[in-house]
């Protein structure tokens, strides 16, 4: 019987591992190839199966004057603004969070959990109503095709997730442990800062994480509101494709976007595990 | 100095939490609110805090109005029920924030925090993380994070509900004896409790509180021994005194076919709608006495409690030992009389066997 069961596990483990590595091994194999070995059929193993060469990963780094497509700006484009628009949600998202949380807010029928339902509603509609919205309002503050403006549109949107998983955080705080530190001594800002803060690192990891991914993968609202000037890695990637889909360049592209979000996920992973994060509240 | 309350009032919803509270706390005493669940006692506590504003009333403080200043100026210390300490700093930074708060010198607060670990009996754990810690070791944490601080009022809300019962006798003991080692001297220290026996063993200054009122002031023995109503009589034991409604005559006291001879301090007694109050342990088993019927009985530690009816008469009686009943038994008992209250028409106490009241109406 446990002999099963141990068969059954590492069948799944394995199973399930495969699963999710194959495509990146895949990614990673057809961005070696060029345009013989990827319509030669089926082929895996470098130097047996198939002559590897780097030219998929040199297109990107190349001038399009070279025929490249150079995704280096973009690159940094998109890292700029999802880390600042990440950065600016998570702060106001955690201190409106936290006074949802705390205070008691009233105005007519509109109360503490309309307010956080209105910040989750903005998520609620499909991207597509908010764009025109989005379009004129940018161009009328000339802000269209600028970081600063996908930066401003990326709060909107991330700043409800912030909002969201934070309410909830700080919610399962005591309000003791904040009266506590008014007791000792705190003002109301201080027991944020010193007290309140420090137990919800794990919630404002969460938080953090999400707004990252959210911000690092949205293609619609940069595809839409950028032209020329600025372009962000996701749209710059859909624009490899031409008459001729480059399979090899899209791989290498495709591994270099996930590439930051693998290695938050790592870090996260190391530091949620120390333990001192989770069930720090009784 | 004083701690002065004035009518305090607070009504956030349908019930009262604070209803025209008044008191007088004196410095280097120790006061006890006793009252049920929901009666108003964290709700005073908090107010005294700073945590609540009243609707209305006054709060003076060494003579100057209390309400105007801040929490975090107050200087008051508060444990609360729930073991209640920061999570992410160790039990030495736990109980050294309030001292850090002051921008106290280092060393100084170092002694403080080792005198104070010293006094809650937990030194060598100053490393330790509050995770780590028993229920029993987290709340001596804030006792010694409340105690560090020498606040003019230590506030302590029921402290001990949360602990299992041999922690609670051993903290109550350590309680007791903190209290008498000086340390109230400058302090006012209020303690809230649902427990009759602890209030009786902690002996101080007593308030009885229900559904935000004040019943009744006065010392310990005072309030054991002459509950001024039926419902202090209720809320200040556990089991709670038996009320039974009686009809007085001359000599007797009569109900559901039962006639006692009555006391001497029932002399006077004549008013409609007596009831009287017996507590459960002034009630024994004896051959020859009254038969009644068991509903429940339920053992508790070294003792049986015994919930018995006849008729409409329903009585709790408890016994030092350990007994096996089964329900519709018949059990015979005694009533000890001569310990009995009487209660008039208006639940208010009419006789008390240790004379509070007696012959007056």
């Amino acid at each position: 019987m446990s002999k099963l069961y141990t068969f059954l596990k590492y069948f799944f483990i394995v199973f399930w591992a495969v699963f999710v590595v194959a495509p990146f091994l895949w990614a990673l194999t057809t961005s070696f190839k060029d345009f013989q070995s990827v319509n030669g059929g089926v082929t895996y193993i470098p130097w047996v199966d198939f002559e590897p060469n780097l030219e998929g990963w040199k297109v990107l780094i190349k001038s399009p004057a070279k025929g490249g497509v150079d995704i280096i700006e973009p690159y940094f484009n998109s890292l700029f603004v999802t880390c600042t628009a990440s950065l600016i949600s998570i702060i106001l998202g955690t201190l409106s969070a936290y006074a949802l949380s705390r205070y008691t807010f009233k105005a007519g029928f509109v109360k503490n959990n309309d307010i956080t339902f209105f910040f989750i509603s903005q998520r609620i509609m499909p991207p597509i109503v908010l764009s025109i919205p989005f379009f004129l309002f940018l161009s009328s503050i000339n802000l269209l095709d600028s970081l600063l403006g996908l930066i401003v549109v990326y709060i909107v949107l991330l700043m409800p997730i912030a909002v969201w998983i934070m309410v909830d955080f700080f919610n399962k705080v005591p309000r003791e442990i904040d009266e506590t530190a008014l007791i000792d001594g705190c003002n109301p800002y201080q027991a944020f800062l010193k007290v309140v803060l420090p137990n919800s690192i794990p919630g404002l990891i969460v938080a953090g994480m999400f707004c990252i991914i959210f911000g690092w993968i949205d293609f619609f609202f940069a595809f839409i509101l950028t032209f020329t000037e600025v372009q962000l890695l996701p749209v710059k990637i859909v624009a490899l494709n031409s008459s001729v889909t480059p399979w090899w360049s899209l791989s290498a592209s495709a591994l270099v976007s996930v590439a930051p979000l693998i290695i938050v996920a790592f870090i996260v992973e190391r530091y949620l595990s120390k333990g001192n994060l989770s069930g720090a509240i009784k | 100095m004083n701690l002065i309350a004035k009518n305090l009032t607070y009504k956030p919803s349908e019930q009262y939490h604070l209803n025209e509270v008044s008191f007088n706390f004196k410095e280097g005493n120790l006061y006890t609110i006793l009252g049920r669940t929901l009666s108003g006692k964290t709700t005073l506590l908090k107010t005294i805090a700073g945590l609540l504003t009243p609707d209305s009333g006054e709060i003076d403080f060494d003579g100057k109005n209390f309400l105007k200043v801040p929490v975090w100026e107050r200087n008051v210390a508060m444990v609360y029920q729930q073991f209640i300490n920061y999570p992410h700093l160790n039990v030495f930074e736990n109980i050294a924030f309030p001292l850090k708060q002051r921008k106290i010198d280092p060393d100084i607060i170092n002694e403080k925090v080792m005198n104070s670990l010293k006094s809650v009996g937990l030194v060598g754990y100053e490393k330790r993380k509050i995770q780590e810690l028993s229920g029993g070791q987290q709340q001596r944490v804030s006792l010694a994070r409340s105690l560090v601080k020498n606040a003019k009022i230590l506030l302590l809300d029921e402290p001990l509900v949360n602990l299992d019962y041999k922690l609670r006798e051993q903290l109550r003991e350590e309680f007791k004896n903190l209290f008498s080692k000086g340390l109230a001297d400058q302090t006012i220290l209020i303690y809230s409790t649902t427990d009759p026996r602890e209030t009786m063993e902690l002996n101080g200054e007593v308030i009885v509180l229900d559904e935000g009122k004040v019943l009744q002031v006065g010392p310990a023995k005072e309030i054991f021994e002459n509950p001024n109503s039926l419902k202090v009589a209720e809320i200040s034991n556990d089991p709670p005194m038996n009320i039974i409604a009686v009809e007085i005559f001359e000599n007797s006291i009569q109900f559901e076919g039962i006639k006692l001879k009555a006391p001497e301090h029932f002399s006077g007694l004549s008013q409609e709608g007596i009831k009287i109050g017996l507590r459960s342990s002034d009630i024994e088993l004896s051959e020859n006495g009254h038969e009644f019927e068991v509903e429940l009985a339920e053992i508790s530690g070294s003792e049986t409690l015994l919930h018995l009816s006849r008729g409409s008469a329903k009585i709790i009686v408890s016994i030092e030992e350990v007994l096996n009943f089964k329900i519709h038994d018949k059990v015979k008992i005694n009533f000890k009389i001569e310990k009995a209250y009487a209660f008039n028409s208006n639940g208010k106490l009419a006789s008390s066997p240790f004379g509070g009241l007696n012959g007056q109406n």
